[in-house]
């Protein structure tokens, strides 16, 4: 028999071993051709306009440019908001608390939701696109994540606006009157969408400040807003930069502030709020640990450290940015990190195929360039897998730091960037220590195969969300907020009715 | 799984280690003894990492939005081409359905002479000589299920004469199938014994081991089946009888690319996977290269180490390659059908 095989050409081990006739020809190996996005699905426009009491008109200030980080070229003029803009909006969003959004059945608010989300679920590519150019995110993520979860937050609490009275917060809670909310350029719909939904289905009326890097499809939220037909001033926004939202947050006509951004910015203005009657929420940084034991599901921990930290360019207020891994499989899980992150493509965020974006400004990537320069100068070892960097635009490559101690500001800090910082444990009492030993508390991950070990752990960690096998999971039911510096009150779910209800 | 070595940037597709050396401990692989009984072949399997499903479910999900198209397209469509075993398992197979079969295997579109051949073309044993007569000089091999496929139900003896007279009838690679019985009984040493026996039989043919993953229950017995397959010395391991629903899948696809991944970090063997049953169209075709190239590597993109179970898949590759090319869709009838 084995004569008969010889006589096939066939060498023993190794099959078909004749190589595949050139077809088409010349093309080798398997690269993946470039699958960009169509930019003009963005219908981008050259100006932008303030949103108050139902009209888009210009604004007093200044007018900024929005700028395409990922090839710093200016996308449009928006025009900025002052602070008779400001008084305008609040006195607006007061008319309309004071006048039919309050005078309206329950169920009808719930409509209008309703009509917010489908808007939204309609001119989801253009949104998805526009995210991405202004932001830098890859379209990836604004196409299966940011626009797709704002919705979900739009029929989630359309839901629950007429059933207030069930939701253990009293047989009859109240609104809180006008909110003023100020929210950061990381997902700017997305929490725009988080801000806005509980406020109007409890029957508050709202000024919302988008951040200066990324007001635009906040402003096209303003026109699915609009063609919802929805009262004029219950909801107005107001683009510009920190003197606008400080005039927002300090402005007497406010009953409640609901701020997410950096923890530095949260302390001011719960100064700024001390004293006074306004209600305020803050969601704040972060630094959260990812906790992997050596029983853990290695493959998928691999793939949740990377989702963990390179989502969003990990620049994400509950970005597991800290990894602390069991000392037995430190070195299987980084080499297995490492391998996962050559296949990660860095580049054009309109290209479908691509997972790493641009950092948002160049603010941004300062300070993430300052903190990784602090890492190496503390004696951590960085690894970034070979990838090319675009010339223009801001960048900066996925980056794991090995070597690292509790003590290093990589270990401490918030980066807010593609910055992982890799510190190992003995036993579950060290990694519930070291997860804890930080300022924040925002959210933790735990990885093992044993539900015993993930329900001890869990009940130690002073985080507000923990994720068990899983990470930067997001679900417009489940409540998300901090503990300690990363700030207080919950979004999401039926806790985050509470923030927005006088109870 | 202690340490993790570096895997050379080309699988080595010499000769493999003869599978007994693993038993007399003259291998380089560090878990020599563990093959000794049942009792050391499940503390090494269950000693594998789990595998938690709703990640590895996202995972694969998250591979398949992957965007391939135009030069990348075409390439994945030739190479998807080159990779299939094109099979025909049918009670009313005939002789005449074999030749028809291995005439498009070796030319499988008559207005695209370039087109590469496929891999392999898989029939019954008592099909074998006839698709060795018809392929006698072409690089495609003759695959042939045997081990009383699909069901595996009968004795070792049975099935090794399967194996004898397939092999003495020309084919040069051997699906066998998994005794799922004994693995899901946790007699690992025998499934072990088995594969193991086949091997020896089969001598140098080239043995893909069927692991039956629809009646595997759970994507950690497909790790483990993964891995006992491998150990025992198989030069594939395949998802499917095609008998059997579900078939092929991406997260069981994912769980065995890695098994391969792994193996070869540790012993420094590239084995093969091979995706059967279910898959029909060049959109899942592309998205298992994906899934290829992304968790096992590069170097597995090659039909030495992956390889479609397929019938249908090879006309709608043609059918997509006829519209890349011509910019329009011909249509069934433009392609031959068997």
């Amino acid at each position: 028999m084995s004569s008969q095989r010889t006589s096939r050409a066939h060498a023993a081990g190794s099959p078909g071993s004749d190589a595949p006739a050139p077809f088409p020809p010349g093309i080798d190996p398997f690269i993946y051709a470039p699958a960009p996005e169509s930019r003009e699905t963005a219908r981008l426009r050259t100006s932008y306009q303030i949103f108050v009491d139902g009209r888009f008109r210009d604004g007093e200030g200044e007018s900024i440019k929005s700028i395409n980080p990922a090839d710093e070229e200016p996308l449009a003029e928006v025009s900025e908001a002052g602070a008779s803009d400001v008084d305008d909006a609040v006195a607006a969003a007061r008319r309309a608390f004071d006048g039919p959004w309050s005078a309206m059945p329950a169920a009808q608010r719930g409509k209008y939701l309703f009509r917010i989300a489908r808007g939204i679920q309609e001119r989801a590519r253009e949104l998805a696109v526009l995210e991405t150019l202004d932001n830098g995110k890859p379209i990836k993520e604004a196409r299966d994540f940011d626009i797709p979860t704002a919705a979900a937050h739009f029929f989630y609490y359309a839901g629950w606006a007429d059933k207030l009275g069930h939701a253990g917060l009293g047989p009859d809670p109240r609104p809180l009157g006008v909110a003023g909310q100020v929210i950061p350029w990381n997902f700017p719909l997305l929490m725009a969408a988080w801000k806005i939904a509980p406020a109007l289905a409890t029957g508050n009326t709202v000024v919302l400040k988008p951040a200066e890097t990324t007001p635009l499809t906040a402003l096209v939220l303003a026109e699915i807003v609009a063609d919802a037909d929805l009262p004029p001033g219950v909801v107005n926004i107001l683009p510009g930069g920190p003197s606008v939202g400080e005039a927002v947050v300090s402005h007497p006509g406010i009953d409640k502030v609901a701020f997410t951004g950096s923890t530095e910015v949260g302390k001011l203005i719960q100064r700024a709020t001390a004293g006074t009657p306004k209600r305020l929420s803050l969601e704040l940084g972060g630094k959260a640990a990812n906790i992997v034991f050596d029983d853990a599901p290695l493959d998928q921990a691999v793939e949740g450290i990377v989702t963990g930290i390179f989502f969003n360019q990990g620049q994400v207020c509950c970005a597991g940015s800290r990894l602390l891994v069991q000392e037995s499989i430190a070195e299987e899980v980084v080499a297995a990190l490492r391998r996962r992150l050559t296949t990660l493509r860095i580049g054009d965020p309109l290209d479908k195929n691509t997972d790493v974006g641009a950092i948002n400004s160049p603010a941004q990537l300062a300070k993430i360039r300052e903190l990784a320069e602090s890492g190496e100068a503390d004696g951590a070892t960085p690894w970034s897998p070979p990838c090319r960097i675009p010339e223009r635009g801001y960048w900066f490559p996925p980056t794991i730091f090995t070597g690292v101690s509790p003590a290093h500001r990589i270990a401490r800090e918030e980066i807010f960037g593609p910055v992982l910082s890799v510190l190992t444990f003995r036993t579950p009492a060290e990694a519930v220590e070291k997860a804890n030993n930080t300022p924040y508390g925002l959210s933790a991950g735990i990885w093992t195969e044993k539900g015993s070990r993930i329900l001890s752990v869990a009940a130690q960690l002073r985080a507000g969300v923990v994720w068990a096998n899983t990470f930067n999971r997001f679900d417009p039911a489940a409540p998300f907020g901090g503990y300690k510096e990363s700030g207080y009150g919950r979004e999401g779910g039926r806790h985050g009715l509470e923030a927005y209800l006088d109870v | 799984m202690t340490e993790v070595m570096s895997v050379p940037s080309a699988p080595p597709l010499s000769p493999q280690k003869k599978p007994g050396a693993i038993r007399k401990g003259t291998s380089a692989m560090p878990v020599a003894d563990l093959s000794r009984d049942t009792a050391s072949l499940r503390r090494f399997l269950f000693g594998l990492p789990g595998v938690d499903q709703a990640g590895a479910e996202s995972r694969a999900a998250g591979l398949a939005t992957r965007t391939i198209k135009t030069t990348a397209k075409a390439w994945a469509i030739a190479t998807a081409i080159s990779m299939i075993d094109l099979t025909t398992l049918e009670g009313a197979d005939t002789p005449a359905t074999v030749r028809s079969l291995c005439a498009r295997a070796m030319r499988p579109d008559l207005s695209y002479p370039d087109t590469p051949m496929v891999a392999a073309v898989c029939v019954y044993p008592d099909l074998v000589a006839t698709a060795a007569e018809a392929l006698r000089g072409s690089p495609v091999r003759v695959a042939s299920v045997a081990t009383a496929f699909p069901s595996g139900r009968a004795s070792l003896a049975t099935k090794l004469a399967d194996v004898r007279e397939a092999v003495a009838a020309g084919a040069n690679e051997i699906d066998m199938v998994m005794d799922r019985g004994a693995f899901l009984a946790g007699r690992y040493a025998e499934v072990y014994d088995e594969i193991l026996a086949v091997k020896t039989e089969c001598g140098p043919t080239h043995l893909k081991v069927i692991l039956e993953t629809g009646e595997l229950g759970t994507l950690d017995n497909v790790r483990r089946a993964s891995w006992l397959a491998l150990l025992a010395g198989g030069d594939f391991i395949k998802t499917s009888t095609g008998k059997i629903s579900p078939a092929a899948t991406p997260p069981v696809a994912l769980v065995m690319l890695q098994a391969a991944k792994n193996f070869a970090e540790m012993t420094g063997q590239a084995r093969g996977v091979k995706l059967a049953g279910g898959i029909r169209t060049t959109k899942e075709a592309v998205r298992y290269l994906v899934m290829v190239n992304e968790v096992a590597g590069a170097a597995w993109l090659t039909r030495d180490l992956f390889r479609f179970g397929a019938s249908s898949l090879l006309n709608d590759l043609l059918l997509q390659w006829h519209k890349l090319t011509t910019g329009a869709y011909s249509g069934p009838d433009y392609v031959a059908v068997d």
